[in-house]
């Protein structure tokens, strides 16, 4: 990746994912909301999508991270290993330090 | 592009000669057209007229969606699987290492997961049906499932099961949901007893369930 990206976290910070609900375009999944994981990889900038679904350009560019997250930490009674993950990306603005 | 529903139906009567000596039902459209196709056309008629996009730019997005199957995601693996050069490159940046093969991915980035003895990749859209189009052509419909979508990423093993895919608990399932923007190519385990295959044989066991993660490459299916 050539572009510079000015992100707050690094790949095994610790992070919590907000647990907020507003109105809108969200790529937050319901059940990721809330939960805390650790920064697997900064996958870059991209466009806000939230901005996108409604005609903006996007700008400017959000980091976004993929954020690994332990399965029995989101759901009760999960089978299977206790090291089981589960991996999904989220944008900055949803992230704050754990 | 015009929808009038009398363009839709090809019944007529049978009480002519034809040119051909059987004979066969009328054939005909018995049902108009359904919401969503209305909408498309539509939106569709709505977009050329504004000059947004052309006719051209809808059949040539088609013929490019046509000519990605799985037999290129299948390429990729085999090629990982034989040169150990091309499987780091590919998993350090997987747009730009299937860029060497003349794969373009568009907007999103493709990120290759690595099966092994102590990890199995399975892949998922919760949001919608986000997939590696570009390596994989469409998707399958149970993808795009509701079941699929909201148990894969709550019980895995049990869906897996479903497809016949069992994973001991020694190995750590990793479940990716693709809810933005990468794309998500699995890159399955090379099977034992393939040491001599060439590529070609190779890529032929690699199905496009195999890339997803719900099932196996075997070395019997050549």
């Amino acid at each position: 990746m050539t572009e510079v990206i000015n992100a707050k976290f690094a790949p095994g910070d610790k992070v919590r994912i907000a647990s907020a609900n507003p109105p809108g375009h969200r790529r937050v999944p319901v059940y990721a909301r809330g939960r805390e994981g650790i920064i697997e990889r900064i996958c870059g900038a991209f466009p806000n999508p939230e901005e996108l679904a409604y005609g903006f350009d996007g700008l400017p560019k959000r980091p976004l991270y993929r954020v690994r997250i332990r399965q029995i930490d989101i759901w009760p009674g999960y089978r299977g290993s206790d090291k089981d993950v589960l991996e999904l990306e989220i944008y900055e603005h949803w992230l704050e330090k754990a | 592009m015009t929808l009038d529903p009398h363009d839709r139906t090809y019944s007529h009567d049978h009480d002519h000669p034809h040119d051909h000596n059987h004979s066969h039902d009328p054939i005909e459209v018995t049902q108009g057209a359904g919401e969503s196709e209305i909408m498309v056309h539509a939106i569709t008629e709505l977009l050329i007229a504004k000059g947004v996009i052309s006719g051209e730019d809808i059949r040539k997005t088609l013929e490019f969606m046509d000519s990605r199957t799985p037999a290129l995601g299948a390429k990729v693996v085999a090629r990982a699987w034989t040169d150990p050069q091309f499987k780091q490159r590919l998993l350090a940046d997987g747009t730009a290492a299937v860029a060497e093969m003349g794969i373009t991915m568009g907007e999103a980035k493709l990120i290759v997961v690595e099966n092994s003895k102590e990890v199995h990749n399975v892949i998922v859209c919760t949001l919608c049906s986000c997939y590696p189009r570009t390596v994989l052509g469409l998707p399958p419909d149970w993808y795009k499932s509701r079941n699929y979508r909201s148990r894969v990423v709550a019980e895995p093993r049990a869906v897996l099961k479903e497809f016949g895919t069992e994973i001991p608990d020694s190995v750590v399932l990793r479940t990716h949901d693709s809810n933005a923007d990468m794309r998500y190519l699995v890159l399955p385990e090379r099977p034992a007893g393939t040491e001599s295959w060439s590529q070609e044989q190779l890529a032929a066991i690699v199905t496009r369930d195999c890339m997803v993660g719900v099932a196996l490459p075997k070395a019997g299916m050549q």
